[in-house]
């Protein structure tokens, strides 16, 4: 299911220093769009600034993965994902609601059943990753560096096996 | 039609940024995150610069974005003598014994580094019951690093709450990145949103790497990057050759659709040599969503029958003797797709898996709260790494634990870090294995400085997420010592920067030039425009080099025919229009796939036999050929001819 943006939500994430989907999409797919009335066909002016109304889109849906990394990351929850048309029936969906330590998925059934599941989703906080604690502390020693292992192998002193 | 020039009339033209390091790391996924790692213990105290260049961002980039439900390859109580068993048994008897022993013997320290970074791995406890990641460490149980158990999925598989398992490696690497970028007082070693086009080889010696060259896909800006030693991390090849779906779903393919051949194609154009690039995957998973199977086969014990109720794995067995022998019994990945496609064929579809039996017969001796936990698991096998699965079945309104699933065989994927083995041909461990397959450098490929890992190292495979972690350490260690035993040559290469931009811009200038000729900008005899590029590129492969089309089925008529249409795609591509960054990276993506592809049918060409049998067939040579056949098949490519140099190495059998 390609992601879609809820028009009334999109913010633009303006006064934010990144558009978040646009930020961490892996495949370029979204980006900011002048608004254009489906109807009148006229872009859509904002009366207050006189300057088009800017919201992200999904600007090649059939590059799609669904991997909802923009779900995710969407601060005012304007993402979702409809399931690809050409081989899902309308009206399954799957909501993620992404905390600092797990996940809460909301799966709504085509014939309206509900079920929710919660996954953790990390032990250490973000930015809060040490990688020069524990084992970590060591320091590589250069005069081994033509020997197998990584410097973590070195450091705790593990031996190697070789074929026999 | 006429060659297109860029005069950068119809196009701005873009700035330029040069960028001097010592050690480039080009893709951002789970090999160069460990190279970054590695790299920076042993590059940052000799005071030598690394940088990555990532066309995502890094946070969510290769195939780990999603997030994986288990972690594929941790050795624990496992020899990796048993490890290149494994490997050598799925890939058909032949894989390079030394990498994947070498890999197999280092891989768990990556494991236990990604736990004390904070990914949550299921652990067993005293009762022998499963329990998620987060409650064992609540708990206290032990880390794996200290002795606690996994909970095995297959006998080389543990599970994991892994949504955020990218994200966290990815944190680690950025620090180590960002230490780095201190020690050596650079602004920025660190590069999102740059797609690397091309390498850059020394002016004087093209057979050793000087720098690569790409672009932004935010700024308008081309990238030029200056190094003694790369690494080429970029992931497989999706999306050249048509696939199952018809419109939207193309997106859905099971592996990542970014992942567009730029690391055979990088490699190729510059020269080196390539393995096994005749190798493909075609996973049977959950039909459209392709969602994972492992852990409903290997945890949960499901079975899978034809519409029957047969298991076509025993029903076929004899029949598939007559050809494949005693590859028969050993029944790798690619055998049980064959011996599921005589079912297909012969009309004793839709194959199911029975995941509700498979269920049900757990829950029988279950509390209602265990049951209540098995759900759980099972539907964050898929909500961790393929949601779209999950999408399919709420639409379909099925429950996997009421009903049973359809199976369907994929379109093919190139890669070499799950179970397949194309790739390039690198140099093995320092401290054994035989000297034809060691030159010096562990991982690095036959350009020197060249260095690859995970998907691009070619002829092993069953890495997986760990694996590629752990041999983008062992490639970022190896570049320091290739960049301090070179210390002093001089090396650069003899491109002029200008000339270089002319030709990554150029589908924009031909979109400026061109476009205003028609009334619809996609219909234009000047151009073609990326994504119908791709489309007749996945025609010709799907059609000629034994896509789905055919039932995986080619010869060598049919794959002669396939070249012609080939070489005029090639052509072709150099008229392709884009009409802003996102298009231009398309467009580069599909150079990419094209010459990919291309590796891949001169190599399906070149094997006289059908050595992966359910991947694809040889209908003019339907066996196995062991006598003739049991070596690697390799090739190099000339750019400035076009020509493809195919030709057998060796297989030597290191382990009994």
């Amino acid at each position: 299911m390609p992601s879609y943006v809820i028009t009334e939500k999109c913010d633009s994430c303006a006064g934010q220093d990144k558009t978040a989907c646009m930020y961490i999409c892996p495949h370029d797919l979204m980006a900011l769009t002048e608004q254009v009335d489906p109807i009148t066909k006229k872009v859509i002016v904002n009366p207050e600034t006189n300057k088009p109304v800017m919201k992200a889109w999904n600007q090649e849906p059939v590059q799609c993965w669904e991997c909802y990394s923009c779900v995710k990351i969407c601060p005012q929850q304007a993402i979702s994902i409809r399931c690809y048309a050409d081989f899902a029936p309308l009206g399954g969906e799957v909501i993620p609601m992404l905390g600092s330590d797990s996940i809460m998925w909301t799966i709504k059934f085509r014939n309206g059943n509900i079920k929710r599941f919660k996954f953790p989703v990390r032990t250490v906080d973000a930015g809060a990753v040490d990688i020069f604690s524990g084992v970590g502390e060591a320091q590589a020693d250069v005069s081994r560096i033509k020997e197998p292992g990584f410097f973590t192998h070195h450091a705790i002193g593990v031996g190697l096996p070789t074929p026999a | 039609m006429e060659p297109k020039v860029n005069n950068w009339e119809f196009c701005e033209k873009p700035e330029i940024v040069v960028h001097e390091t010592d050690l480039l790391l080009i893709g951002g996924g789970m090999a160069c995150c460990g190279a970054a790692y590695e790299a920076d213990r042993w590059a940052t105290p000799e005071g030598l610069r690394v940088t990555m260049v990532d066309k995502a961002a890094t946070d969510r980039s290769g195939a780990v974005a999603m997030g994986l439900s288990a972690i594929n390859t941790y050795l624990g109580d496992n020899s990796p003598e048993d490890y290149v068993r494994y490997v050598r048994n799925d890939l058909m008897g032949i894989t390079r014994e030394d990498l994947t022993f070498d890999l197999g013997r280092v891989v768990d320290d990556s494991v236990y580094l990604f736990e004390d970074w904070g990914l949550p791995i299921w652990k067993k406890d005293k009762e022998g019951k499963s329990v998620d990641g987060a409650r064992a460490q609540r708990e206290e149980m032990p880390s794996l690093r200290d002795g606690g158990t996994p909970v095995r999925s297959g006998r080389w598989q543990i599970m994991i709450n892994g949504e955020s398992y990218k994200v966290i490696v990815a944190e680690a690497a950025k620090l180590a990145l960002e230490n780095n970028r201190k020690a050596t007082g650079v602004d920025q070693n660190h590069f999102e949103r740059v797609f690397i086009v091309k390498l850059l080889l020394d002016k004087d010696d093209p057979k050793k790497v000087a720098g690569a060259v790409g672009f932004s896909v935010r700024e308008h800006k081309v990238y030029i990057f200056k190094c003694k030693t790369a690494l080429l991390g970029t992931g497989g090849c999706v999306n050249i050759f048509k696939t199952r779906s018809t419109a939207e779903g193309q997106g859905r393919a099971w592996f990542p659709v970014w992942n567009s051949g730029s690391n055979y194609a990088m490699a190729a154009e510059s020269g080196a040599e390539m393995t096994m690039m005749e190798n493909r995957f075609v996973p049977a998973r959950f039909k459209d969503g392709y969602g994972p199977v492992g852990a409903w086969f290997l945890l949960f014990k499901a079975k899978a029958t034809n519409a029957l109720g047969e298991d076509y794995c025993a029903t076929n067995l004899e029949e598939s003797r007559k050809l494949y022998g005693k590859y028969v019994d050993s029944m790798g990945t690619c055998m049980r797709n064959h011996m599921m496609m005589i079912d297909m064929k012969a009309g004793k579809g839709p194959i199911k898996i029975h995941t509700d039996v498979a269920l049900q017969t757990l829950s029988e001796t279950m509390s209602k709260k265990e049951i209540k936990h098995l759900e759980s698991e099972a539907w964050e096998d898929f909500l961790d790494m393929t949601i779209a699965q999950a999408g399919v079945w709420a639409a379909n309104n099925m429950e996997p634990e009421k009903v049973p699933s359809e199976l369907m065989p994929s379109e093919p994927y190139l890669l070499g870090s799950h179970a397949g083995c194309a790739g390039l041909w690198t140099s093995g461990p320092e401290d054994f294995g035989p000297d034809e397959y060691s030159w010096g450098y562990n991982r690095m490929t036959t350009i020197n400085g060249l260095f690859t890992a995970g998907d691009g190292v070619g002829a092993s495979g069953h890495k997986f997420s760990s694996g590629s972690h752990a041999e983008g350490r062992i490639a970022g260690k190896s570049m320091t010592s290739y960049f301090l035993d070179t210390k002093g040559e001089d090396v650069g290469y003899g491109e002029d920067h200008e000339e270089l931009a002319k030709e990554i811009y150029m589908p924009m200038e031909t979109f400026g030039k061109f476009s205003g000729y028609t009334t619809d900008p996609d219909i234009n005899p000047h151009y073609i425009r990326p994504a119908m590029m791709q489309q007749r590129l996945q025609k010709v492969m799907d059609e000629y080099v034994g896509g789905v089309g055919t039932w995986y089925m080619t010869s060598k008529t049919m794959l002669e025919e396939g070249f012609k249409y080939l070489v005029m795609i090639k052509e072709d591509a150099l008229h392709m229009a884009a009409e802003n960054l996102h298009e231009l990276l398309r467009a580069w993506e599909n150079f990419h796939r094209i010459l990919a592809a291309e590796a891949h049918a001169r190599h399906i060409h070149f094997r006289e036999e059908t050595r992966y049998p359910g991947y694809y067939y040889r209908g003019d040579f339907l066996a196995i050929d062991d006598e003739n056949w049991k070596c690697f098949v390799n090739s190099t490519y000339d750019k400035e001819t076009g020509e493809w140099n195919v030709f057998k190495r060796e297989y030597h059998q290191l382990i009994p």
